[in-house]
């Protein structure tokens, strides 16, 4: 009996105190509401995506991302050669980016002092700043005949026997794409593998320089250590990569070919959208095209999920390492 | 293998520092005071401006903010104030997704949405998705912000009294409220930076905009179109347009400073 009435009191009371105002009622339905719009756009984005290429992904089924016929005359579409162009220049801008980025990281964690490494990390997030547009106009008046006058002749001319490197120099193709997109994901990271790395503990640096290691080997004892969080923030970046898309289309030649070459031209998932999506007349050329973003959206969601796992669960390593 | 390291910073800031040249040297040559003042001369007519494009591009993050900045910040305190449980979990993880979506993909969303019912390009088109892109970075700000405010804060103001939706928005989303400032202005900043989500959505115009329901220029689409142009006049000012983005970037970014630094004196 006491116990019941016990449970009463209790319950009566959190009754109240629920009840108690109706300001507070309104003020959190609207914050959930808030919470919920999100939850409702993500899903809203991709159905509408599915529904507006229905027309497509029904008539092609899963041959449009294997074929490679791309004719809007015809009403007849492929995919191919866009999946092609993004994975391929964001696999080089990785190649390029990631050896950088751990250098600087390392640099920035390990041997700069504090007054070093203020400024430097403030200038390598500014190139995170800069609009992708920029990079685009920079790119393609800048770097791209910097590449056709002087990179390119001596690069076929060396290595011309390599598949990799035959053809003329245009400057603009997949090379160039690479390259740029190498500047624009090296921000992201460069700070995420430093932060990693500042967060091993350091008891791990000290142990090893304790046995008699040099900086350098302590060095790669902490890389080994961080190595989860550095694959997560070079997944993170290669996210950024497959999505860009001013500066790629900027830089890119823009032509729907699979060439082995690095010096030809190519095309991306991301830019054929930018080029042809005002000028599709068709209802099929549309709902391809929106065929092309909803799997550049499911792409990036599995890239950028496996990502965030492998960053969360690094650092959240580290954090029980400090509290031990 | 040190020296190596200092090697890799030094060659990751040459192609920052050639940016930021470029941008000053050639957009600074073809800047004049008719730039900001005159609308875009047809081809072959030397001059003209891109006012309207400038006047656009704040229209369009204007309009972005009206989406953005409410859906943003509510989330947000809920994350900080309400978020414990699987919900609030799935919702961090969907703000980190909507974070990572291509802005290309969140334009052909946009024109999906609004283009396609309304059946022409139009300002709100493209407010639409520059609001979708603010959301995420909006949202985490304003829930890690929130979260630095101590514990103490809500506990006194709750013991006074204080319903819980006054202590929330008087006491922990004021004392926060610099940080949440900072947030929003880099999302702004990254929204006026934005070129692709526009492309197919507010589109272009050469003209005034009479109403927001007609395609609006933009900085960016400006600069876009201008420089893959072959009239040397047109790539001229492209690189004006690029250098007057920048410079809009910049001023937002120490806006940001500005009013964070004049809380901190209110405190």
């Amino acid at each position: 009996m006491e116990l019941q009435l016990h449970e009463n009191t209790v319950t009566g009371s959190k009754q109240k105190l629920h009840t108690h105002n109706f300001g507070d009622v309104v003020f959190k339905n609207l914050l959930r509401f808030f919470a919920f719009l999100i939850l409702a756009l993500v899903i809203l984005m991709a159905y509408e995506m599915y529904a507006t290429s229905r027309l497509s992904i029904d008539k092609f089924g899963w041959h449009f991302f294997v074929t490679s016929i791309w004719d809007p005359v015809q009403k007849n579409f492929g995919a191919l050669p866009f999946i092609y162009g993004t994975l391929v220049s964001s696999f080089i801008a990785l190649l390029i980016a990631l050896p950088l980025s751990l250098g600087i990281a390392i640099f920035l964690s390990e041997i700069a002092p504090p007054f070093v490494e203020k400024p430097v990390s403030f200038l390598v997030e500014l190139l995170a700043g800069i609009p992708s547009i920029v990079y685009g106009i920079w790119g393609f008046f800048v770097m791209v005949p910097w590449l056709r006058k002087s990179i390119e002749p001596g690069l076929s001319k060396y290595f011309g026997t390599l598949p990799l490197f035959q053809g003329a120099p245009y400057g603009v193709g997949m090379l160039a794409a690479g390259i740029i997109l190498s500047i624009m994901i090296l921000p992201i990271i460069t700070s995420i593998s430093r932060d990693v790395l500042k967060a091993v503990p350091r008891s791990q640096k000290e142990a090893a320089l304790a046995l008699g290691s040099t900086r350098w080997e302590a060095t790669r004892i902490a890389l080994s250590y961080a190595r989860s969080g550095i694959i997560g923030a070079t997944i993170l970046g290669l996210g950024r990569a497959l999505g860009e898309t001013m500066a790629v289309t900027m830089v890119i030649g823009n032509r729907p070919t699979i060439s082995a070459s690095l010096l030809a031209p190519s095309y991306t998932m991301a830019s054929v959208l930018a080029n042809e999506f005002t000028e599709a007349t068709s209802d099929m050329y549309i709902s391809a095209l929106i065929e092309i973003a909803l799997a550049l959206f499911i792409i990036t969601i599995i890239v950028n999920t496996f990502a965030r796992l492998l960053v969360w669960a690094a650092t959240k390593n580290s954090e029980s390492f400090e509290r031990l | 293998m040190y020296s190596l390291s200092v090697l890799c910073a030094l060659l990751a800031l040459t192609p920052l520092a050639l940016i930021l040249y470029h941008t000053l040297s050639l957009g600074f040559s073809a800047l004049n005071w008719d730039f900001f003042t005159k609308l875009p001369k047809p081809v072959g007519e030397p001059g003209g401006g891109m006012a309207n494009a400038i006047v656009g591009t704040l229209i369009l993050v204007g309009l972005g903010s009206l989406l953005g900045l409410p859906v943003g910040v509510f989330a947000g305190i809920y994350l900080s104030e309400m978020g414990r449980g699987k919900f609030a979990t799935v919702l961090r993880f969907l703000t980190d997704v909507l974070n990572g979506i291509p802005s290309i993909v969140t334009g052909v969303v946009a024109y999906t949405l609004v283009v396609l019912p309304m059946k022409h390009f139009s300002a709100y088109a493209g407010g639409a998705a520059l609001g979708i892109l603010m959301i995420p970075t909006i949202t985490r700000t304003t829930e890690e912000m929130m979260k630095t405010v101590p514990r103490a804060y809500r506990e006194a103001a709750l013991a006074l009294g204080i319903s819980q939706w006054k202590t929330t928005l008087r006491i922990v989303l004021r004392t926060a409220l610099g940080g949440i400032v900072t947030g929003i202005m880099l999302a702004l900043a990254r929204a006026a930076g934005e070129t692709a989500p526009l492309l197919f959505t507010s589109l272009n115009n050469r003209f005034w905009h009479t109403s927001l329901g007609q395609p609006i220029a933009s900085l960016t689409v400006f600069i876009y179109n201008y420089g893959v142009s072959p009239f040397d006049d047109w790539i001229a000012q492209a690189w004006a347009g690029a250098l007057v983005l920048m410079f809009l970037i910049l001023l937002l970014s120490i806006a940001v400073r500005i009013a964070t630094r004049s809380v901190h004196y209110e405190r």
